[in-house]
């Protein structure tokens, strides 16, 4: 496998986000007010009809729970960016000549996913990144210290939510093989933030304590798990014979 | 060189393409001519690596067809015009040809020269900026040809690229292939169009599911067509059926003053016929092409097999 080639066709994909205004908003519009809004509610929220703003005991329960919303990010951005680019080419018909260069299935699969994992991670990390800082400052007063950036922070973002992220791209091209709408395709693909809401949900509800390491990283691996049995199925789904022949 | 042997490709109980064995040389222009659903895009698909086969055998120069490590050298010197013409909308048509030429892993030079050349002679070198997506039908075309050719491949296979195409613009898609011929590349064309196929194929081939005829146009007259000339005389003589006996004609009817001969190519032997009559003294009132041409047979062909 050459991942230049791969990157090629990344590149290519790249281009074509550009031109779409829906796919730019997707990917940086929604992180962006994610991580303007949460500090900013936190804010305004605890210092409604003049209260000092939440207890520290409260702030430590809500912040690790708000990191999760990345989480969920993670698991709806690449989504919509993989069902857009790859019912995109069932639709334009365009992967019958791609297939005919000297470029491997896994080539081409690879530069799909590398394209819609690699703006929609750096749009979230780097949202996330401002919602570290603005929470640090609306916080700070109340806890006497700054919360992020915490181990804990740091598995969410740097670990859970790369793999949601392929998560995400993998479930797509599985979705993608079986619609050619990009609409439906995106509503079915989307899908797969649930689980990623449920933690998040399960979080809130104090079913599974988010703020506990050991917890994080179960979750992390049970990702790691799925992301490799959907690989295996994406793979299989993603054959030259399979998409020319029996893609729909 | 292109060849195959027995080639068949079954879609569960569907048979597409039934044990076809062709051969095509160097520097060919081949007509794979067919009706829809004669399984000529299959075969295509075979050839160019994309699908497998069922059984058979095929080869591209030295590489075997199915070998997965030959599959990819084999696409390095082929170029595919599919028969839809896949480009991406939202990029130029530059764009379109140079990521092309990228996974072809061609230099930055050789993309930029083969991209010019390419556009200019197909006349869209104007419009490199400009949006595949709003392009005609025959630009597109036109764009796809030019991205088959962005490494420059000694073998070309094109399915159907002058099909839903205006008339003038199926005229500079011909006349591009032509030029490609010039240029001494194997060209593999399918299409429907039996017109097309004569005008400019060096040899044919009818599929239909089955290999149903191949050779050159004339070979393929002489074969499938059988026309006749008939040829009216003021006055038959034994000296004119003599001359006739000496050319290489196949059997000669008598009906009063009226010849009715057999002949494979009556545009080229006809001339010979009438001279070898007049110099045997005869006066000819008429002459007429009567019987089946190409079409009539391919028609008749295509018509048997379903
Ligand atoms: N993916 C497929 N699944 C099932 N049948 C197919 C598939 N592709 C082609 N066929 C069938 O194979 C036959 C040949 O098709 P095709 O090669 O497209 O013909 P042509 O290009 O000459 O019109 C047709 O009967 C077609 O319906
Ligand atoms: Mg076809």
């Amino acid at each position: 496998m050459r991942l230049s080639k791969s990157w090629i066709i990344a590149e290519k994909d790249f281009k074509t986000f550009r031109k779409r205004k829906n796919i730019i908003y997707t990917i940086i519009v929604v992180p962006l007010i994610v991580s303007f809004l949460l500090p900013i509610v936190i804010d305004y929220a605890g210092h409604k009809n003049g209260a000092s703003g939440f207890p520290a005991s409260e702030i430590i329960t809500l912040l690790p729970a708000f990191t999760f919303f990345y989480l969920i990010l993670a698991g709806m951005i690449p989504s919509t960016i993989a069902s857009y680019s790859l019912v995109g080419e069932k639709v334009e018909k365009s992967l019958e000549p791609l297939l005919a260069t000297p470029t491997t299935d896994s080539e081409i699969l690879l530069g799909k996913g590398i394209a819609a994992f690699i703006p929609p991670i750096a749009a979230i990390l780097g949202g996330a990144t401002i919602f570290m800082v603005l929470m640090d400052l609306v916080t700070q007063d109340k806890l006497g210290y700054y919360f992020f950036p915490n181990w804990n922070a740091a598995i969410v973002l740097f670990l859970m939510v790369p793999l949601a992220a392929i998560m995400s791209v993998e479930w797509n091209v599985i979705v993608s093989s079986k619609v050619s709408d990009v609409r439906v395709a995106q509503q079915i693909g989307v899908l797969v933030m649930l689980p990623f809401a449920g933690i998040y949900v399960a979080g809130e509800l104090n079913l599974i304590p988010l703020g506990v390491t050991n917890n994080l990283l179960i979750i992390a691996g049970i990702l790691l798990v799925v992301d490799l049995l959907l690989l295996f199925v994406a793979r299989a789904t993603f054959r030259r014979e399979e998409i020319l022949t029996k893609w729909k | 060189m292109i060849e195959t042997k027995n080639l068949t490709r079954k879609f569960g109980e569907l048979t597409a393409v039934d044990s076809v064995s062709l051969r095509v040389e160097d520097g060919e222009v081949f007509g794979f001519l067919g009706p829809n659903g004669a399984g000529k895009t299959t075969t295509v698909r075979m050839l160019c690596c994309l699908i497998s086969k069922t059984s058979g055998e095929a080869r591209i120069g030295d590489y075997e067809i199915g070998n997965a490590a030959d599959s990819l050298k084999i696409r390095k010197i082929i170029g595919l015009v599919p028969d839809n013409v896949g480009l991406y909308d939202t990029l130029s048509a530059y764009d379109n040809l140079d990521f092309y030429g990228k996974l072809y892993d061609c230099t930055e030079a050789q993309r930029k020269e083969n991209i010019e050349r390419f556009l200019k002679m197909l006349g869209l070198w104007e419009k490199k900026d400009v949006a595949a997506g709003t392009f005609s039908k025959g630009m597109k075309q036109k764009l796809a040809i030019a991205r088959s050719l962005i490494h420059d491949p000694q073998i070309l296979f094109m399915d159907e690229p002058t099909a839903n195409l205006d008339p003038e613009s199926s005229r500079t898609v011909r006349d591009f292939i032509l030029d490609l011929k010039k240029e001494k590349r194997t060209i593999f064309l399918n299409t429907h169009n039996l017109d097309e196929a004569q005008r400019i194929c060096d040899k044919i081939a009818i599929l239909n599911t089955k290999l149903m005829a191949i050779g050159t146009t004339e070979e393929l007259e002489r074969s499938v067509s059988g026309r006749k000339t008939v040829i009216q005389l003021e006055q038959l003589s034994d000296a004119i059926l003599a001359a006739l006996k000496k050319l290489p004609v196949g059997n000669v009817a008598v009906d009063g003053n009226k010849l009715t001969i057999d002949v494979a190519n009556p545009e080229k032997e006809n001339a010979a016929i009438v001279e070898a009559i007049i110099r045997a003294g005869g006066h000819v009132q008429s002459v007429t092409v009567v019987g089946s041409s190409l079409e009539d047979a391919y028609l008749k062909l295509v018509r048997e097999a379903k």
